[in-house]
Order: C-alpha cells, then structure tokens, then sequence
C-alpha cells in the first residue's frame, strides 16, 4: 500500500458467535487490547455451524490460518454444541491432513462473552505460530 | 443481485476518523460491483443521516444498504429500522463492525486498521449484495421479570413492572429488603430516612398483587432465552414461624449466646445468631443466621415462633426478561490506607453515618468526645494508583450532607474536607454552600500528593499541601478521620456470571451503550438497574430502575417476540434423507417427509432456532441458513482475502 508499511502478519478468519465471542471482542477492542489487524471476523449464529468447506475455502483462497471463537458450556442453543464443535474440528482436520495442509492451521478455543483477554492471547498466539510455521 | 446498494462510512465524531482512513475507505468500495452510492458521514446514527439515508433510498431507488461504523449490537437495529422506513426491507441492511472490530482494536496500527475497514466493507457489500427480503419468526414471550435484588431500584423497578401489567418475582438474598439505603439516615433533599423510603416502597411492592417478593431466595440456574429464561431459585428458610408472641422474640435475642460483627452497621456494633437489622425492618419477621447458629437450643425454650425444621426450597420460575438491581459495597480501604485498620480512629464514611446514628447527646469514639473531624475523600475512587479510576459520585454530597447533620447535632463539632475537588453537583450544590457558611474548612490536595494521616504521640494529625498554599504544608489533630470511601461492585455478583452478564473496565456490569441504550446489555432480555452498573445515587438508581423496567416490559408486553427469520432451509433435490440433521438439531425442527418419490427433510420453522448445527453434519451440502448461505458465506471471505 502506498505511503507506508503494508502489514505482513499472517491472515487469520474468525469464525465468532453473534452472542458469545462476538461481544468479548467487541470488548477487547472497547479495552484497545491490540492483535494484529490482519484478523477478521466472520459472526455465525453457532460454532457448531460452521461447514469444514467454508474453512476450506478460507484457506485455500488464502487465510494462513482459521480460529473458531466457540461457545463453549454458554452455547445458547444447549450444551451438545461443544461436542458438535470438537467433531467438526476433527473432521476438518483429517481433510486439511489428507490435502497435506497443516491441521494446526485450524484453531479452536472457548471464548466467553467476556474473555477479551483470553481473544487476545489466542489470536496473538495463533498468528505467532503462523507466522513461524510458514517461513 | 443487488445493484444499486447505498454503502456509508461512519467517522463516529473521531472514534473511527482518527485511526481509519474514512475517506480512503469510501474510494476502495465506490466501484465495487453493485455499489450505486457511497458516502462518508460523520454521526451515521445522528437523525440528519438517518434522514438523508431515508431520502437516498426513496429518491435513488437503493436496493441494499451498508453501513460500517459501531458494533451491530449498537446500531443494527437503528439502521434496519432507517430501511423499513424508507419502505426497504430491513434484512437488504447489512451491518459492518469498523470501530469495535477495527479502529479501536488497531489504534496502534493506523494503516493496518484502514486496510482491514476496506476489506470489511467490502465483504459486508459482498453479502448485501445477494441479500433477500425476509419476514422475521415471531415467537412467545412469558409476560413475567424476575427482578433480582429488593434495594430501592429493585423495588420501584418492580412496583413499575406491576403496574404495567407484568407478573414480577422479586428476588432478594438477604432476608430483608431495604439493601443499602436501609442503612442511611436522613437523605438529602428530602430529608426523609433511607428507613422511611424502603417502607414505603416496600408497602408499594406488598398491596400489588402481580408481586411476588422472595427473601433469603438466589437464584442459582439460569437457563433458557429472552422470551422464556427458567430459573432455579434457592429459598433459604428464616427459621421463624410467620407469628411470634410479644416479647418472646427479644427473650430469643436475649438467651442466644452467639455475638458477630453486625455487618448492617459496618462491624461498628455487634448482634445475635438471631437477628433484625433495627426494629420495624421489612419484612417484619426476624431471621436465624445459620452460619453462626450453634443450634445451643436456648432461643426454643423461650420463643415459640423459631422453628428449625423449615427446609430450603428450591423453586422454578419461567420469566420473559430478568432485570439486575444487585447494588454495590463500599470500598473497604487496605489496612494501612490512611491508617485504616492501624490507626484507632479512623472509620468509613459508612461506619461514621452508623456512629452518629447511634450517638445522643455527645458525639464519641472509643470513650473520647469528637470534636475535630477530619474527612478524607476519594478513598478508593479516582486513584490515581490503584484499580479504581471512576468517582464514585455520590460520595462529596453524602460527606457535606453528614458533615452539616453532625454540626447541627453535637454543636462544638468542627469539619475539615480534606478534598480532591468537590463535585456536589446539580441542585446538591445547595449542601456544599450551607455546609461553607456553617464554617466548615474545605482543604484540597494535589492529585499525586495525597494527604497522610499520622499517629504522633496520643493524637491523630492529618498533613495536607493546599493547592492554595503550595508548598506550606497544614495540619489538623482530628479526633477522627472519615475516609469518604466509593462504590465498588458487589464481592458475590455471582448471579452475573449465571446470566453471562459482561462487566466494563470498573468492574460493574455493563450496559451495551451508556447513551443509546443505557440499561440493556448484550444478553438479550436482561436488563441492569441502579448501582450494580456503576455509581449512583439514589435518585439516578431510580431513573435507571424505571428505564430497566420499561425495556423489560417492552419485551415481554405483546406476549410475542419477533425473532430473526435466519432459520435451516433445505435444498429438496439435493437432501437423500439420511437423518444425520435430525440427530444434531436440539430442537427438533427436522420431519422426515416424502416427496416425489423419496424420503428427504422439512425444516418446521417456527420451532428452528437458525443456530446451524446441521449445517455442518449434512452429507450431502442439502442444508443452508437463510441469510448466511455457502454462497453468502465465500462471497465473504473472498473480499477478505486479496492486498488492498
């Protein structure tokens, strides 16, 4: 980009949830927590819901990495969300191994509507590991 | 496919202006596909816009809009409703995050930041721009509040839901109701006691009968939605008969051998296993702290109305909406704080409203007449070290309006302010000119050289630099030094957790705007009111309690909701029943049906939540959200992923 730095950190889609994750980084920026702002965020109703293709398409189109911000125990829509989760991680996971793409490019953690910090740590986290693994 | 979508970037006065290059934004998206206009604005959400927004889509025909400015949980709803009136259907608005998500987020990288607003807006346009119009689901609401909390705000909050026609459980986990306030005396301006406005509050809350008032009672499950949250209720019993004979009750008090601080008067004063806060306290039936109670027996030998056989119940209620009005506590200082915990004459302001309330003729502390009263304010707010940067509002006037109550009672008293500004603000301004003219001595320090409190010899001396005097330090021998201590956040605010309430910077819980929506937080349906959201006085606790009740209402008044229409649709050619969608939906929304031949799946609508666990389970791709289709969804990632 013109006139300065172009901003070279990994790019990584967050899936977040409208009522759960969505607030807790809403807040981390109300709390100017700073991660890197090649970070976005896509808001879905359920971490429970997002397709493995859509995580596929991400990557292959050009995201270094995919964290799913998840309900965790405070899902709204009950408590199998957890275990829905998990499963389509692990699924997406063999998909990415069968393709010969790194499975720790997809991510999952709990983020509660209040967990800014938490956010915060796991993107910086993730987008450090990214950032090593691709050079 | 839209083509003609009208996108508008919001400056937010300079919250997104000054980290995000607006306009640069705008020339990004102006020729994206679809895109008829494209405009920056500097309040999106200030009527003139709103209006203009109203105008753009009438007079140019708009068929989609886009605005990118606060967190959807802000405006969303403003600008849905800008659409549906200028006669657009509100789901052809898409909303983009470039504040919370972007400029706030980035303040530290200013190109990063405007680089990630493009791309937003982009994928914002990306899905307006195969957006459809929909209907939204409408579903019951119970027409009941749960008020958590019988302290002034709770109880006016209930008495407002009564009259307006709600049923309203008031829960309250002391077995008293009156919360703070009770503990007040006389209140400024209308000099009526905190005592006297809980009962009449309280006579209020027991002649409607849509209440239900529960003490002793926590509510210790939550589950559920706006609409219909299920909350499992603790009832703790009193171990008291409904009717107890006179003077058996004091013989009761009497016999029992156990002594605890009374945490009613600050620990200043000492009570029995068997206790009421001060006579005529509401309810007006006498409780057993269990947690002291030795079960020595000598209170039944006396007092037939205590009965240790009652039970703890456990209570399930149904309820459309739950408003907080769980108070505050005061800060309790450090030990060493200005010699609290060290020195033996110095007390909270709470401790000192309790000592003159309890003192007659003379005012006097451990055994000595007080004649000097040297207050400190700012005790735990506005520090400038600690953790608690917020003042606390209400505490300059309740010291100047105790300050002139102790002159008035015991004559030979003498105050020293020893202040950080005084802000008796709005008609409390009053208080501070009468307590000047009674002779009061007001001294105000720096902000980073507090005033300190020293034990020399058998005095107590507080040591001040003036702002006035500067460098000259002054000195008062006070007989006892008031730390004007705030407010902070209840120590158990468990009930917050429960509901997933967020909490701001101070700790208190938070509201989803301070300005625009001031009592409702990003839960639906729970609502805060009066000092579990920050500090007030009694009189702005009651405004916000009247607000809260009228958001809560609004919810659950039709009996209806009207619900996102973003439900389960399924592609008929694509589905080969398998059943996999049925197994993951928690709601049973799925019906095995036949059509043309084969078995395939019905989505039922009205009983999808639209939270997408089948999505990812179906084998054969057959089932989308509406609205956030695969199509949606990689149009959406697509506009994310290339360099600006």
């Amino acid at each position: 980009m013109a006139g300065g730095k172009v901003n070279n950190s990994p790019k990584i889609l967050v899936f977040s949830t409208e009522k759960i994750s969505d607030p807790a980084i809403d807040m981390a920026g109300l709390l100017k927590l700073h991660y890197p702002p090649t970070v976005y965020t896509i808001p879905i109703p359920c971490s429970s819901a997002v397709k493995p293709r859509w995580i596929m398409h991400a990557l292959e189109q050009g995201f270094d990495g995919v964290f799913i911000a998840a309900d965790g125990t405070d899902c709204p829509y009950g408590e199998s969300c957890t275990t829905k989760t998990g499963e389509l991680m692990r699924i997406t996971q063999e998909m990415l191994k069968d393709k010969g793409i790194d499975p720790a490019r997809l991510k999952m953690a709990a983020i509660c509507s209040v967990c800014s910090e938490a956010f915060v740590k796991h993107v910086k986290s993730f987008s450090e590991y990214l950032g090593k693994s691709s050079n | 496919m839209k083509n003609k979508i009208g996108v508008y970037v919001c400056h937010c006065g300079g919250n997104i202006s000054d980290y995000v290059d607006v306009e640069k934004v705008r020339k990004a998206v102006e020729n994206d596909e679809g895109v008829y206009l494209a405009k920056t604005t500097m309040f999106a959400c200030a009527d003139s816009n709103q209006k203009e927004m109203v105008d753009d889509i009438k007079d140019q025909g708009l068929d989609g809009v886009v605005v990118a400015s606060c967190s959807p949980k802000l405006h969303l709803l403003t600008f849905r409703a800008v659409t549906e009136r200028a006669g657009l259907n509100k789901y052809n608005y898409v909303h983009a995050n470039i504040r919370e998500q972007v400029s706030w987020a980035h303040s530290d990288d200013k190109l990063g930041a405007t680089e990630k607003a493009i791309k937003i807006v982009k994928a914002t346009i990306a899905k307006v721009r195969n957006s459809e119009a929909l209907e939204p689901i409408k579903v019951k609401s119970i027409k009941a509040v749960a008020v958590i909390g019988a302290g002034v705000a709770g109880m006016r909050a209930a008495i407002e839901l009564a009259e307006a026609g709600s049923e309203v459980f008031l829960i309250e986990r002391e077995f008293f109701v009156g919360g703070r306030v009770a503990q007040w005396d006389n209140l400024f301006v209308s000099e009526e006691t905190g005592k006297e406005l809980v009962t009449r509050l309280y006579d209020e809350v027991m002649r409607h009968r849509h209440v239900t008032l529960f003490t002793g009672a926590e509510v210790i499950e939550n589950s559920g939605n706006v609409g219909n949250f299920k909350l499992k209720v603790k009832i703790t019993p009193r171990h008291f008969k409904l009717s107890c004979a006179q003077g058996e009750l004091q013989k009761a008090i009497d016999v029992c051998p156990v002594v605890v601080p009374d945490e009613f008067n600050f620990n200043i004063t000492t009570r029995k296993a068997i206790y009421h806060n001060y006579p005529s306290e509401y309810p007006q039936l006498p409780a057993v702290d269990m947690k002291n109670c030795t079960r020595c027996g000598e209170c039944e030998k006396v007092c037939n109305g205590v009965d240790f056989s009652q039970q703890t119940e456990y209570l399930n209620i149904n309820v459309g909406s739950v408003l907080l009005a769980t108070g505050f506590d005061p800060y309790e200082p450090k030990k060493g704080e200005f010699g609290y915990g060290e020195i033996n004459n110095v007390v909270t302001l709470q401790q000192f409203k309790r000592i003159v309330h309890y003192c007659d003729d003379k005012l006097m502390y451990n055994g000595k007449e007080v004649k000097n009263i040297a207050y400190i304010y700012c005790v735990g707010s506005r520090q400038v070290d600690g953790e608690n940067k917020y003042c606390s509002r209400y505490c300059c006037t309740a010291t100047i309006h105790a300050a002139i109550d102790v002159k008035k009672k015991f004559k030979k008293v003498h105050n020293f302010h020893f202040n950080r500004g005084i802000r008796t603000y709005g008609k409390q301004e009053v208080l501070y000119d009468e307590s000047s003219r009674l002779g009061d001595i007001y001294l105000q320090s720096f902000e980073h050289d507090p005033p300190k409190v020293e034990r020399v010899g058998d005095e107590t001396i507080v040591r001040i630099k003036d702002v006035l005097t500067k460098d000259k330090e002054l000195e008062v021998v006070a007989d006892l030094v008031v730390l004007v201590t705030g407010m902070v956040p209840r120590k158990d605010n468990s009930i917050g957790n429960l509901l997933k309430v967020p909490k701001g910077r101070d700790k208190f819980f938070n509201e989803i705007h301070m300005k625009l929506r001031p009592v409702e937080t990003v839960i639906d349906g729970v609502t805060i009111a009066g000092a579990s959201q920050g500090p007030k006085n009694i009189m702005e606790s009651m405004n916000s309690a009247l607000s809260a009740a009228t958001k809560s209402f609004s919810l659950i008044n039709s009996g209806e909701l009207a619900l996102e229409p973003t439900v389960a649709m399924v592609d008929e050619n694509a589905c080969d029943y398998c059943g996999k969608c049925e197994e993951a939906c928690p709601y049973s929304a799925f019906e095995k049906v036949e059509k043309s031949g084969k078995f395939i799946v019905k989505v039922n609508s009205t009983v999808c939540k639209g939270c997408g666990m089948c999505l990812p389970v179906c084998p054969t791709n057959a089932i989308n959200l509406i609205g956030l289709t695969d199509v949606d969804m990689e149009n959406m990632i697509d506009a994310l992923v290339p360099q600006v």
